[in-house]
C-alpha cells in the first residue's frame, strides 16, 4: 500500500484512542463527520474558497540563494507558510475544523496553544464563523508569547492561562481535554497538531497536506524535478506532516524532521522526542514520548514555545520506525543562529520554530553537497518572536547589533 | 468471584448500598496515605480506590490534581504504590483497586504490573483513560491473574459501548455520573440514574456511580438505584485539611448514606 494511503486510528504500532469513555462519542462523531466532509465536494469547495480568498493560498515558494551559500551550495527553496493569514500553517487546519464544527452543529470551540499560533488561528476562525472560543495556554507560554495572547483577546477569544503541571503546552492540552469532557455537547475541540486521539492525527494531516501538494508542483515547475530532500521542524508535527505527505511515496526524496534540542539533546533540557524518547501513551495516542522510568511525562525545554512539547504525532513515530523519515535534533543556539542568518541574507524573519528547519537544512546541505535541492517548510513568521529574539541577541534598547 | 463483587454482594444482602472511597497514594506522604486508607476502611468504606499519581491526569479536577502533583513532587514512585497496597491489605480485608492512567502500566510492563499487583494484595485496576477497545493486553493479563478490571461507562456511551464495557469489566462498571471530571458538585445528575437504568437493561450485574459525589445524602440517593457510590475529592480534601482523623470522620458520615431508606 502506498504510504500516502495510510489512515488512522493506527500508524503501525502508534496512534489509537486512549481517552476517557466520555469522549468516545464525540470522537466517533468527529470521525464520521470528517469522513463525510472530506468526500463532500461542497465542503471542499468552501474550504478552497477560504484558502484562496482569506488565507492567501497557494502560498509562494521562494528560492534563497544567499542563505544557501551557507549550506554547502545546495539549492534551497522555502515553502512560504509564513505568508498565510495569521502568520503560519496553523490556519489551514483550523479553517477545516471550524467548518466541520458548523457542520456538526456546535457553537463553541476550544483549543490548546503553545506558541500561540494555533490559538490565534482558532480565535480568527471563531471570529470569522461567529463561534464562542476559549483558548488554553500554559502560563509560561502566555508570558513568553504575550503578543499572541493580546491578538487572541482582540479577536474575541477568552484565553485561559493554565497553571498546573509544567504550565506549558502539554498542560494546556490536559485542561482543554477536561473542558471538552465537561462541555462536549455544544463544544468542539479544534486540535492543533497531528497528535492526540484518532481522528485528529489523520484529520489534521489531511488538512495540512495541501502544503506538500502545492510545493511538490511548484518545485517541479521551478526546477523540473522533485527536490532531493524535504525539511521541516517537528514539535507535534503538523507542518512537517503537511509538507512530507505528498512526498511519502517518492522514494528518491529524503524527508527530514528537526526536533528542538534546547540546550542539547544530551542534556536534560530538550524537546527531542523521537531522538531521545521511547514509545508510550500521552494525550490519547501511543507515540514517542519524553518520560521517566515510571511513565511520568518529563518536561520538555525549547526556546521555541511551539516545539516545547514532550510528545509527537503517531504518524511521525511510524515514519521514523519504518525508516521513511529521519529525525534530528537542533539546539536553541543553532536555531537562533539560522534565524538571524535568514533575516540578514534574505530579508525574511522566520518563526523560531521554523528556524529549527533552517538550521537543519544548513547541516543537511553540507552533507548532501551542491547538487542537492532542499525544500524547507517555512511554517511561520517571526513577528511573535521579536521579544525572545530581541533579548537573545541583545537588540532591545541598545540599537541593532552590527556584527 | 472477585473480591470487589463479593464486597458489593455483602452490602446488597444487607439491603444496603456500598461506599467506594478514593485516595491518592503518596498524599500527603506515603505513610499518611496508607494510614488514611486503613482509616476509611475501618469507617465504613467497602472498597478502596487507591489512585496512582500521574503527571497528566486528564480525568481529574483541581483537588485531586493538586494532591497527586504534590505526591509526585515528593518523589512518589510506582513501587511506592505497590508497597502502599501491601501495607493496606495487611491491615484490613477491604479490597483495594488501583486507579491508574494507562501509561505508567505500559512502561512498567502490563504483565509485570498485574503480577506485582496480585503479589501486593491488590484486587484490580480502574483505568480512566483506557477504553476496552485499546485494552486487549490488560484484559488478557487480568484474566490470567484473576484481577478485577473496572472500565467506565458515560452518559454519552452508545448502547453498544455500554454492552462492551459490561462484557469487559470484572468487579463493577464505573458509571460516570455526569459529563466532566472529578470534583464535588451540588447535585448529582439525573444523567446518572438514566445511565444506571441503561446499564441494567444491558445486563450489568454491578455498577457504581462516581464523579461529583461528596455528601452522605448524595451517597444515599445514588444507592437507591446503583450498587455503590464512589467518593473522591471530598475525602482528599478532608485528608488535606484535617489529616487522618478528619478523613475517617468524613468516611463515617458518608457511610451513613449506604443505609437505604434512612
Amino acid at each position: 500500500m502506498a504510504l500516502r494511503q495510510q489512515t488512522g486510528p493506527y500508524f503501525g504500532d502508534f496512534g489509537g484512542r486512549y481517552v476517557p469513555e466520555s469522549l468516545v462519542a464525540a470522537l466517533d462523531e468527529l470521525t464520521e463527520a470528517w469522513e463525510q466532509a472530506k468526500n463532500d465536494p461542497a465542503f471542499q469547495a468552501e474550504l478552497d474558497e477560504l484558502f484562496a480568498t482569506y488565507v492567501g493560498r497557494p502560498s509562494l515558494i521562494t528560492e534563497v540563494p544567499r542563505f544557501a551559500e551557507h549550506a554547502g551550495g545546495a539549492r534551497i527553496i522555502l515553502k512560504r507558510e509564513d505568508l498565510n493569514h495569521t502568520g503560519s500553517h496553523k490556519i489551514n487546519n483550523v479553517l477545516g475544523q471550524a467548518l466541520l464544527t458548523k457542520r456538526i452543529g456546535k457553537t463553541r470551540v476550544i483549543a490548546e496553544t503553545g506558541a500561540g499560533q494555533h490559538g490565534v488561528a482558532t480565535a480568527t476562525a471563531a471570529a470569522l464563523f461567529g463561534l464562542d472560543c476559549v483558548i488554553y495556554m500554559g502560563e509560561v507560554d502566555t508570558e513568553r508569547q504575550a503578543l499572541n495572547v493580546a491578538r487572541m483577546r482582540l479577536l474575541g477569544a477568552e484565553v485561559v492561562a493554565v497553571n498546573t503541571g509544567s504550565r506549558t503546552l502539554k498542560d494546556a492540552i490536559n485542561d482543554a481535554m477536561r473542558d471538552w469532557v465537561t462541555n462536549v455537547e455544544d463544544t468542539n475541540y479544534i486540535f492543533g497538531t497531528v497528535a492526540g486521539p484518532h481522528p485528529f492525527p489523520e484529520m489534521v494531516r489531511d488538512l495540512q497536506k495541501i502544503i506538500g501538494e502545492e510545493a511538490r508542483e511548484q518545485v517541479l515547475a521551478l526546477t523540473g524535478a522533485l527536490p532531493t530532500a524535504v525539511v521541516a521542524c517537528v514539535g507535534g508535527g503538523s507542518n512537517a506532516m503537511g509538507i512530507f505527505h505528498a512526498f511519502l511515496d517518492d522514494e528518491d526524496v529524503s524527508l527530514w524532521g528537526y526536533e528542538a534540542a534546547g540546550d542539547g539533546a544530551e542534556t536534560p533540557r530538550h524537546a527531542a522526542t523521537i531522538t531521545k524518547g521511547r514509545p508510550g501513551v500521552l494525550h490519547g495516542a501511543r507515540s514517542f514520548l519524553l518520560q521517566d522510568e515510571d511513565g511520568q511525562t518529563v518536561e520538555s525545554h525549547s526556546i521555541s514555545a511551539g516545539l516545547d512539547y514532550p510528545g509527537v504525532g503517531p504518524e511521525h513515530s511510524w515514519l521514523s520506525s519504518i525508516g521513511r523519515a529521519n529525525y534530528r535534533p537542533i539546539t536553541d543556539a543553532e536555531a537562533m543562529s539560522a534565524l538571524r542568518l535568514l533575516s540578514r541574507t534574505e530579508g525574511i524573519i522566520p518563526a523560531i520554530e521554523s528556524a529549527h528547519a533552517l538550521a537543519g537544512a544548513l547541516k543537511l546541505g553540507r552533507e548532501l553537497g551542491p547538487d542537492a535541492v532542499i525544500l524547507i517548510n517555512l511554517s511561520g513568521r517571526g513577528d511573535k518572536d521579536m521579544e525572545t529574539a530581541g533579548r537573545y541577541f541583545d537588540l532591545i534598547d541598545q540599537g541593532a547589533e552590527q556584527s | 468471584m472477585s473480591a470487589v463483587a463479593t464486597a458489593l454482594q455483602k452490602r446488597r444482602d444487607e439491603d444496603r448500598g456500598a461506599l467506594i472511597g478514593y485516595l491518592p497514594a503518596g498524599f500527603p506522604t506515603i505513610d499518611d496515605s496508607v494510614e488514611a486508607a486503613i482509616a476509611i476502611a475501618r469507617n465504613g468504606v467497602d472498597v478502596i480506590e487507591l489512585g496512582l499519581p500521574y503527571s497528566d491526569p486528564v480525568m481529574d479536577g483541581p483537588v485531586i490534581q493538586a494532591a497527586t502533583q504534590q505526591a509526585l513532587a515528593n518523589g512518589f514512585r510506582l513501587r511506592d504504590g505497590f508497597e502502599a497496597v501491601r501495607r493496606i491489605t495487611q491491615e484490613v480485608d477491604t479490597p483495594v483497586l488501583l486507579m491508574t492512567y494507562w501509561n505508567p502500566v505500559v512502561q512498567y510492563g502490563v504483565e509485570r504490573f498485574a503480577d506485582d499487583l496480585v503479589e501486593s494484595g491488590g484486587a484490580g485496576l480502574i483505568t480512566p483513560d483506557l477504553v476496552p477497545d485499546e485494552g486487549g493486553e490488560w484484559i488478557d493479563a487480568s484474566a490470567r491473574t484473576g484481577l478485577d478490571r473496572v472500565f467506565l461507562a458515560a452518559p454519552s456511551s452508545s448502547d453498544e459501548r455500554l454492552r462492551q464495557a459490561i462484557d469487559a469489566s470484572r468487579g463493577f462498571v464505573y458509571a460516570v455520573s455526569t459529563m466532566g471530571i472529578t470534583g464535588a458538585r451540588s447535585d448529582v445528575d439525573q444523567a446518572a440514574r438514566t445511565l444506571v437504568e441503561r446499564l441494567r437493561e444491558a445486563g450489568v450485574e454491578n455498577t457504581c456511580v462516581g464523579l461529583g459525589i461528596s455528601t452522605a445524602e448524595q451517597v444515599r440517593e445514588v444507592n437507591e438505584y446503583a450498587d455503590g457510590a464512589i467518593v473522591g475529592s471530598a475525602l482528599v480534601k478532608a485528608l488535606g485539611d484535617g489529616g487522618v482523623a478528619r478523613v475517617a470522620d468524613v468516611a463515617r458520615e458518608l457511610s451513613e448514606g449506604t443505609y437505604r431508606g434512612r
